[in-house]
Order: C-alpha cells, then structure tokens, then sequence
C-alpha cells in the first residue's frame, strides 16, 4: 500500500527556542488508522497542526499523497480535521454546518443536499439537520464534527482529541464507533490522545511520543508486551518496576538479581553482560499467583506477602511485598466472587509465578521516566 | 418572627437602598419631565395643564425635526466612523498582536482616553480644525493652500470627527470583547473545510462578532443623540444637536414645557433604539461555549 502521508525530517520549534516537534519523521499507510499517544507538550498536537496546515514546520517537509504540502495553506489540502473542541458555527444550524465547505466552494445546490443527508446518515443525526449546535449534546456535537470533516472526502482524517470532553460511557461507545466508521469509510485516520485506553482500542498502529520525537511506533499488542523504554511501559498500562543487576546472560534468556530473588527475562536483540544494571518492568495481569506444591516450570517464583487487596469489581488487584518494602501489584481476574475465590486476605503468604516472556528488561541509563 | 418574614425583612433591606435611589434619582424627575412636557408656556413661566401643544409643535414646526433629523444623521454617521476605525483595530489587537502583553498595552492606550476630561477631548479638536489650528498651518506650510481655510470647523464634519474621536473608545471595547471571545478553532475549522481567508471573515468572523458591532452602534448612536458639548464647541450655526436645542429651552428660551416634551420624544427615540438592538441581538444569539 502506499504512503497517503509522509513527514520527513520536520522540526517546529516555537519563539523562545521551545522545540515542539523535533526532527519528526513518519509515514502513514493509506487506509491506515494511526494514533500519536503521549502526554500534553510532548508535539503531538503540533504535529496533527501541521499536517491540517494550521503551523508550519521550522523545518522538514510534509507530503499528502506524494504532494509537498508543506507550505500549502489549510485551505488547500484535501484533508480535514475533527477538533477537540468541535469547534462548529454557532450561527449555522447542523445541515449548514455540515454543508459549509460544499457552499462555500460553489458546488450546486442539488448537490449539496444529497452529500449533507448521506454525511449525516453515516453518523446517525439525519433528524438534528435543522437544529443549531447549542442544542446539541456533547456527543451530537462529536458526530455533526465528524460529519462535517467527511462530507468532503478528505484523504486523510485527522481527530485532535475528539473524545477527550465525552463522559467515560458514551467515550467508550464512541470509540467502537469511530473504529466501525474507519473499517466503513476505508479513509486513513490520524487520531491523537493521551488516554492510553483508546489508542490500544482504536488504532492499527500507535506511535508514542516524547519531548517531540518518536519512541515506538507499533500495533498496540506490540507496544504493550514489548516497549522499547520503560517510559513506553510507564505510559501505556501498568507495570511493576523491578532494578537489580545482570547475574548470568545466555543466549536469549538473562537472570537477573533483585533484591533476594532472581528473575528470567528474554530480552530479545539487547546484549548484556555480567554485572550490567538493570530495569525490568512486569505487568500485574502477568503474574500469577502459585497454588501450593505446583511446578514453576521455567517461570521465576517470588515470595512476599500480601498487604493490601484492592477490588475492582471485575478483578482484583494484590499489592505484594516482596522484601525490602517493595510492593509488587498483581491482577487477579475474578471467576467468582471475591470472597469465594481463595485470594488470600492481608498478611498472607504469597509465591509469584513471572512468565520470562513477560519481563522486558531496559538498561538503567535509559529509565529516565 | 417567622422565618419568611425575617427573609422579607433582610430582602427589603437590600433592596430598598437601590430602589429608593432609582425612584427618587430616575423615576420622579422623568415623571416631573413627563408632567413639564403637558405644561403651557406663559410668559414669563408657564402654567400647569394637559395640552398636547408641545408635542404639536414638534412635529408641525419644521425646526424641530429637521433638528431631529440632522441629529440622527449624525448618530448615524458617528457610529458607522466609528466602526470603520474600531473593526479594522480591535481585529488587529486580536488576530494579529501575538504578545498578550503588547495586546493588552496598545487596547488601554485605546481605552485611557476616557479618563481624559471629555471637555477637553472635544475642545483639542478645536485647535486642531480651527483657522490658525494644527492641520491648517499644515496645508499651508506643505504648500497644499495659499491661506487658511475655515472649512474644518464649525459644521457638521467637525461634529462627526470629533464625536467619532471621542466615542471610538465605546465602540472598540464591544467589538474587541466580541472578537476575542470567538475561538480560534472555529476560523481553523473554516480554513480546514477548504475556504479561504476572506470568506472565513465573511462568513465566520464577522457574524460572530456581530452582537459587538451593535452594542458599539448602540453606544454611539445613544451617546452623540445626547451629546450637545461637541454641538457648542465645534458644531457651529448648523451644528445644533437636538440636545442643543433642548438646552437652550431649559436656559436661554425659557420654554420648559416645550424642552419637557422634546426630552420625552428624545428618550423614547433612544429607548427605541436599546430595545431594537437588544432584539437584534437576541436574534443572533449565539453560544460560543
């Protein structure tokens, strides 16, 4: 498939030397649904603003379709934008709104109101056409949005935390929706956030950033069992940190110690050494908890006991100490009830099982979270 | 005491001080005006009656309401000045003045002008239009004319100049208010749906700003209707103001029913014209959050 968007070597920095974007390169597949996921400043709006026309790059280039666009102004490219705040005229009711651009660029009348109703049939809002904004609700006005960057079959969409001012319920529903509209429309989204939630939901592909430079990019299974940095593992779910050093190194499996216990990771590319310092960052869901006398197979065990359980209705989650004062979170899923399951209360006894699998482990210099 | 009548009693307490203000500062001298407005002049006072002869001769004596008239072309002209300067400069402050800092120095600088005497304000002009006035001794000097001209003072162009000097303040605050209210997102929208800069204006900015631009129009219109300083220190013989001849009725002439009845038709001009503005702009109520 081919690049609908391409970045090259773009740097936007702001007066004050602030660098927001730098020295940002990416290409996004046609059709593809892509999502840049960081906290607030780390460039990923600046970037969506680029792409849309609304800044320009310091320096780089941008390409739409094969097409330098760098200079071009927003006007002049055939992509549209979903704004954060929805941002739709006041003093225009819905079909205007939606119909704006279509008029404004001199397309027949009888040809507008055909693209308006279909446009606002895709997002289900065909009875709001002549009703103004200001009686909307907040998701209605997310939809007339949506309906209004469609309308005039942009190559690429682009959603600048379009979600963001929803309710947890309807954030949900919408995002499922988003992802049908995709797979419907087969046009290539941007989307970009900073609830880690929805770009694993949503996107083909998420590309986190910080400090205005990519840190991974890949499909969210991908990011979430095998981040590059413990700051792709911080931002993107949860994890338990673990430092220790390097005691043995084989092909493919390292030991580590912590603290008293020693844990097996396989580290993938990464070489270590004897003695090197290290993290490894271990996700609760991945620990499980082991029945007395079981094997451990080659799973590393830790001991520790329980201080703390924490219910969340659908599972629960243990805080462990597993020596030193170190707490360990481990999710258990609930089959049954929380009282009939066996999880051990406060004070008990505990043995951890850690799939090596599951243990990503970073050089120390690089835990700069 | 019961509950409710302590909550009368505290609610009385606030509210009798406004009230009495507004009764015995605003509603008994418009009464009293409205009373004059019915009275018969009777050299060397006037007498108490109910005749509609004041009004009668508003209308029939053709000095009045060409007064009325020329009065109303002037509002009129001071507040479409007025818009001209102030659109164009509050649109500058707040599109184009990146640093909130220089932006908030250059609109006081627009605003401080109020603290200024408004006597005297009106009074510069006069050694600015006049005879031996600055932008004579210009023309002169620059060779554009041989002698000065009189031309700049003392008729109804150098009302206009100088009401629109002095009322620009009244007319940038709401349209810059207005401006700066309207998110940037919703002229980026316009922008990204393919249209360009001068019909996003057209068709997003200006619209929204709109109520601005009323409440300016309204401002200024009110204002320069009651105004009769800029009339007495730069308006000459043709120059006369309704407020003018109001004045004059209450002093010089001596006719206060006459002056009664000319302020209750002024008043109700201005009223007119508040409530048709407010329902101008309850028309284009928009939400803007």
């Amino acid at each position: 498939m081919n690049d609908i968007i391409q970045i090259r070597n773009v740097t936007k920095t702001y007066p004050g030397n602030v660098t927001a974007v730098d020295d940002l390169s990416l290409s996004v597949r046609e059709g593809e649904f892509v999502t840049l996921l960081g906290p607030s400043g780390c460039g990923k709006t600046t970037t969506l603003r680029m792409v849309a026309g609304f800044e320009l790059p310091t320096s780089g280039q941008i390409f739409l379709a094969g097409e330098d666009v760098t200079d071009r102004p927003p006007y002049e490219r055939q992509v549209n934008t979903v704004f954060q705040d929805y941002a739709l005229f006041p003093h225009m009711n819905i079909s205007e709104n939606v119909g704006y651009g279509l008029r404004v660029a001199g397309m027949a009348k009888a040809d507008i109101k055909p693209a308006v109703d279909a446009a606002l049939a895709t997002v289900g809002l065909m009875d709001k056409a002549a009703v103004r904004p200001g009686n909307l609700s907040g998701g209605q006005k997310q939809r007339v949005a949506l309906a209004r960057a469609l309308v005039r079959k942009p190559k690429v969409l682009l959603l600048d935390e379009p979600l963001s001012a929803l309710d947890a319920k309807l954030r949900e529903a919408m995002q499922v929706e988003l992802k049908h509209l995709h797979e419907q429309l087969g046009i290539t989204f941007i989307f970009v956030t900073h609830d880690q939630k929805e770009a694993l939901v949503m996107s083909d592909r998420v590309i986190v950033m910080e400090h205005g430079r990519i840190v991974q990019s890949g499909t969210p299974s991908d990011l979430y069992d095998h981040p590059v940095k413990p700051y792709v593992a911080d931002f993107i779910g949860n994890s338990n940190k673990l430092y220790g050093k390097i005691v043995s190194a084989d092909a493919g499996q390292v030991t580590l110690q912590v603290g008293a216990n020693s844990v097996q990771s396989t580290p993938g590319q990464t070489r270590y050494a004897p003695g090197d310092e290290v993290l490894a960052t271990v996700r609760p869901e991945k620990v499980r908890l082991l029945a007395d006398g079981e094997d451990t197979g080659n799973f590393s065990v830790i001991p520790g006991t329980v201080r703390e359980v924490l219910f969340h209705g659908s599972s629960c989650r243990l805080e462990v100490d597993i020596g030193e004062g170190q707490l360990f979170d481990v999710d258990v899923q609930l089959e049954r009830a929380l009282h009939t399951s066996g999880i051990h209360g406060s004070g008990a006894s505990v043995n951890l099982a850690i799939n090596p699998d599951m243990v990503s482990v970073f050089p120390i210099a690089e835990d700069n979270v | 005491m019961k509950e409710s009548t302590r909550r009368n009693v505290t609610s009385f307490a606030i509210v009798s001080t406004p009230f009495l203000w507004t009764m015995i500062f605003l509603f008994v001298p418009y009464m009293v005006m409205f009373t004059y407005s019915f009275y018969l002049k009777k050299f060397p006072t006037f007498i108490p009656a109910f005749e509609f002869v004041n009004y009668l001769t508003i209308i029939v004596d053709p000095q009045y309401y060409q007064v009325l008239v020329r009065t109303a072309k002037i509002a009129i002209t001071v507040a479409a000045s007025a818009v001209m300067i102030a659109y164009p400069l509050s649109y500058f402050l707040v599109f184009k003045i990146k640093s909130n800092q220089l932006r908030s120095i250059l609109y006081m600088a627009v605003i401080v002008p109020l603290w200024v005497s408004y006597l005297l304000r009106a009074y510069t002009w006069k050694t600015i239009l006049g005879n031996e006035g600055i932008l004579n001794s210009f023309l002169v000097w620059s060779g554009f004319l041989d002698q000065p001209t009189d031309i700049f003072l003392y008729n109804q162009f150098s009302m206009v100049v100088t009401l629109t000097y002095i009322f620009v303040p009244f007319m940038v605050m709401p349209i810059y208010m207005a401006l700066e209210k309207i998110p940037r997102s919703m002229i980026e929208a316009s922008k990204d749906l393919g249209v360009g800069p001068i019909r996003t204006f057209l068709r997003v900015t200006l619209p929204l700003s709109m109520p601005g631009v009323i409440a300016g129009a309204t401002f200024t219109i009110c204002l320069t209707f009651g105004d009769f300083v800029a009339a007495f220190l730069v308006g000459g013989p043709n120059g006369a103001m309704i407020a003018t001849i109001i004045q004059s009725q209450f002093g010089a002439t001596l006719n206060w029913p006459l002056g009664a009845a000319l302020s209750i038709v002024m008043l109700v001009i201005v009223l007119t014209i508040i409530s048709l503005s407010d329902r101008l702009e309850r028309a284009g109520r928009i939400d803007l959050d």
